[in-house]
């Protein structure tokens, strides 16, 4: 097995356990740190698999603004609350995860992989090419997703805002 | 590098532990969270493709899912927000009234 | 074959003659309180009147051999069916628009008179002159169809005057009975209608038309139309009140005389006899049903006169003779001889009119009483009353030169001529019992002491002019109107050379004279007999004190009770049908019908009830849901590759 299967292998299985550290772990906070983890073993993947400039982004905004966020929340929200473990539900939801990732597996593996990855240039992936088919292609979604992100940001400030009370 | 059947699977694994987030914590902050995690799976997924078939579209449409994920977070947190306003609690059972 | 070899031509005119009264019920409908009663009642006589003359206009103009033809516009145009609203008027329809605009126009101006009291009478106008309307689409309509319409549409109004005192529940109960009774005969003449359109068009032919039915009819196989004029005969039992459907017509009684003038003596009866002789080609190749209806009408005419012969109210009698004279014609029809039946037709009206509208006059004086138990003695205060009563009653008779002589010996003697001795006897018979019990009718109502008590008494008079002028009138009418069908050894017959053209084949068999002179000597000598046993029994002074006929025999208690026939049918038939429509209603419609209905809504609500605890509000068990549905799909979505 040679370097970079290693590599895989090893990265792989620390994002899964990271996930597995999300979901399982008590504290929110050591949750939420988890899932750092998790987003920036994404972002490594993604530089290797030749989009350096969305592993930047996954980075950047990911990890960084939305997991922030996060954090602001809990920190403001103080949550204490301890959860018991309900065998019947949490049985149920563990049988059909399996089944999900049974059934998601055979599906990929129907269709002949495409075998050896396409020949690219140097430019792939690259803060250039994103821009070409982002503002070219795809520039209708790109005016909609801003006008997505105003909406979301004035949802925000009203769904936060605090009541006042009556004068 | 990898076949990309290799990470699909991963992809795959990913996210269904998400869906177990989701469906098992009573706590509304962490199941966002896992929604976060589905959400990055998918990127893996799209972003092997995007590389395995040499188009830039992969690339683009994570791009999209961040920014709306970006959103949904963010309206996400403020509901949840607004809601331990009310019923100074962030388990989904004690959010029961919209019921039959 | 009778063929059609008439000469048309369109005359626009035609339209108007039904149009008028149609447009004048309609004013009077919404504008007649407006007008006030008198004016109303006068606008509806004027609009008979100007039908009446156009109607005359119309027959002036005509040839014996002519049509003609006012097409308004295609009704029904269906692949190849084509059913028009166009008016014919041949001889046969000339003399139909005669009798119905011009005693019509008669007995509205009698109405005048006889309704000048009633509030209501603005309606009663309305009524009439719908009635005139449909009756006249009757005759003139120029295909099957139209001729239905007009057939439902008297039938329709018959109801609504015969009910005209509707506040009266039993007068309620009359009108239904003449609809009901009605519509099972229209049952008969609508499938004889579907059967003719659908055999026809077997053969490729789609038509109701009468000049096309009359080319095309032969080619029929005679079981087909032996089936056909069955069924439509039927509908003519119902309408023209033969046996079995005949007991409608008693107690239509129950409206106002005009109306049972009009109606039920004159014109909306006689519709029966008037479609036998519209479709007489098609019925002379049936000679079956020919035969079954010449004994019905005979039976008719010698059973109704039966029941005649007791009853105490003066227009019952009035009422069951005229089902016995329609008897008559539809013996005559039978036999094949339409012209002598239409001829009775023509003097019925005029003698049948008389007579109701001269019970209506004596009703009118006695305040609204019509037995004749109470009367008696009416001749000293009802001159014109009774003199034109006893010529009426002269003509029903049979009596010499009367109009009723005339019809009536034709009709016996083309029963003697075609050799039905049987029927010939029935007729002769009825001709006597008729004489019997119209002549005990006169002598009980006009003759000997007034039985009525003081008060009436006071109140009798004589009608006003507007109500006697009509009945005069129609005296004349009752003599004269006869003299047009005279037999050869007379002066000979107009009224076969009018209709010769339509009915092609000469049907008196007026060859030997001596024969038919001595036929007519027996006939008269049995109505004399019936004359002279009415006089000894009711007019004689030492019979009069008991005018109450104290008989407790069985034929008098049978004849009195009308054969129960009512109490029959309502035991075959109206008591199982009302027991299995209260079955449907109280049984099936409550437990079958409404539990299905509510079994639907019980079963929707239940499974409401289970499938409800789905939404339990806990988003988490949602996302359950969604992953299971997510799984489902995938696994079939594997499952298919």
């Amino acid at each position: 097995m040679d370097l970079s299967t290693l590599i895989f292998f090893l990265l792989a299985g620390l994002l899964v356990i990271s996930s597995l550290l999300v979901v399982f772990l008590r504290d929110v906070v050591h949750c939420a740190l988890a899932l750092v983890a998790a987003l920036l073993i994404i972002a490594i993947f993604f530089v290797s698999l030749h989009a350096p400039m969305v592993g930047i982004l996954q980075i950047m905004v990911y990890a960084g603004a939305v997991m922030v966020l996060f954090l602001f929340v809990i920190m403001f929200l103080n949550p204490t609350v301890l959860e018991r473990p309900r065998a019947l539900w949490w049985s149920a939801a563990g049988i059909l995860a399996l089944l999900l990732g049974g059934l998601l597996v055979p599906l990929f593996f129907n269709h002949e992989p495409p075998g050896d990855p396409v020949a690219s240039t140097e430019l792939f992936g690259s803060p250039e090419m994103l821009a070409k088919s982002l503002f070219g292609d795809f520039v209708l979604p790109f005016e909609i997703a801003s006008v997505l992100l105003l909406v979301a940001i004035v949802g925000a400030v009203v769904l936060g805002k605090r009541e006042r009370s009556a004068p | 590098m990898m076949p990309l059947n290799y990470y699909l699977i991963l992809s795959a694994v990913v996210f269904a532990i998400g869906v177990v987030g989701v469906l098992i914590r009573r706590n509304l902050i962490v199941v966002l969270m896992s929604i976060e995690l589905m959400l990055n799976a998918v990127n893996l997924t799209f972003i092997a493709f995007s590389r395995y078939l040499g188009s830039m579209v992969g690339q683009v449409a994570v791009f999209f899912v961040m920014a709306v994920a970006a959103a949904e977070a963010v309206v996400g947190l403020a509901i949840i927000i607004s809601v331990f306003r009310q019923r100074q609690s962030l388990d989904p059972q004690d959010m029961q009234i919209l019921k039959w | 074959m009778v063929t059609s070899n008439l000469t048309t031509a369109d005359y626009d005119l035609l339209r108007w003659i039904p149009l008028i009264p149609l447009l004048v019920a309609a004013f009077n409908l919404f504008w007649g309180r407006a007008l006030g009663r008198k004016a109303a009642g006068v606008l509806a006589c004027a609009a008979l009147g100007a039908s009446f003359a156009l109607a005359f206009f119309a027959f002036w103009q005509l040839p014996s051999n002519g049509m003609f033809r006012d097409l308004i516009y295609t009704w029904i145009d269906s692949g190849s069916f084509k059913v028009n609203l166009a008016f014919q008027v041949d001889a046969l329809t000339a003399v139909m628009l005669l009798i119905i605009t011009g005693i019509g126009f008669l007995i509205h101006i009698y109405s005048l008179g006889y309704m000048d009291h009633d509030e209501d009478s603005i309606r009663f106008f309305v009524y009439l002159n719908l009635f005139v309307f449909f009756m006249l689409t009757l005759v003139m309509g120029d295909n099957l169809l139209l001729l239905f319409v007009g057939w439902e549409g008297v039938g329709l109004c018959s109801y609504l005057l015969v009910g005209f005192w509707y506040r009266d529940p039993s007068n309620a109960i009359a009108g239904n009975k003449a609809f009901i009774v009605n519509r099972v005969g229209d049952w008969g003449f609508l499938l004889g209608i579907f059967l003719l359109v659908t055999e026809l068009a077997r053969q490729g032919v789609w038509t109701l038309d009468f000049v096309e039915l009359q080319k095309h009819t032969s080619m029929l196989s005679p079981q087909v139309i032996g089936l056909i004029t069955l069924l439509l005969f039927i509908g003519a039992t119902g309408k023209s009140a033969q046996i079995p459907l005949f007991v409608w017509l008693p107690d239509a009684m129950a409206g106002p005389t005009p109306v049972s003038a009009l109606i039920h003596a004159a014109t909306m009866v006689t519709a029966g006899v008037y479609m036998t002789a519209r479709l007489h080609f098609l019925f002379s190749l049936a000679p079956a049903t020919l035969s079954l209806i010449a004994w019905i009408g005979a039976a008719t005419a010698f059973f109704a006169a039966t029941i005649a012969l007791t009853q105490n109210d003066i227009k019952k009698v009035l009422a069951y003779s005229t089902v016995s004279q329609l008897g008559y014609m539809f013996l005559a029809v039978g036999l094949g001889a339409f012209g002598a039946a239409i001829f009775h037709v023509f003097t019925h009206a005029f003698f049948k009119a008389c007579l109701f509208l001269g019970s209506g006059s004596v009703i009118h004086a006695m305040d609204g009483e019509q037995d004749m138990r109470k009367m008696g003695g009416l001749k000293a205060h009802m001159p014109t009353t009774y003199w034109t009563y006893l010529i009426a009653t002269l003509a029903i008779a049979g009596a010499p030169l009367t109009a009723g002589f005339f019809s009536k010996d034709l009709i016996l003697w083309q029963a003697f001529s075609h050799g039905a001795m049987a029927l010939w006897a029935i007729g002769v018979i009825t001709a006597g019992m008729t004489a019997f019990y119209m002549f005990r009718q006169v002598f009980m109502v006009f003759h000997g002491e007034c039985r009525a008590d003081a008060h009436a008494q006071a109140h009798l008079h004589e009608s006003p002019a507007v109500m006697t002028l009509p009945l005069i009138v129609l005296a004349i009418g009752s003599i004269f109107s006869g003299w047009l069908g005279a037999p050869e050894y007379l002066w000979g017959s107009r009224w076969d050379v009018w209709l010769s053209a339509i009915f092609a084949q000469p049907e008196a068999h007026h060859d030997s004279a001596t024969a038919e002179i001595v036929v007519t000597l027996l006939t008269l000598g049995v109505v004399a007999i019936g004359i002279y046993l009415a006089y000894l029994k009711y007019g004689r002074a030492s019979e009069r004190s008991a005018q109450q006929d104290q008989s407790d025999g069985l034929f008098y208690r049978l004849s009195l009770d009308k054969y129960y026939v009512d109490e029959i049918y309502d035991l075959i038939f109206v008591r199982p049908f009302t027991a299995v429509s209260r079955f449907f209603a109280e049984i099936i419609d409550p437990w079958v019908i409404d539990g299905t209905v509510n079994g639907v809504a019980a079963l929707t609500r239940g499974f409401s009830q289970v499938w409800r605890g789905v939404q339990t509000g806990n988003v988490q068990h949602y996302a359950m849901g969604l992953l299971v549905g997510t799984l489902a799909l995938l696994a079939y979505y594997l499952s298919q590759s």
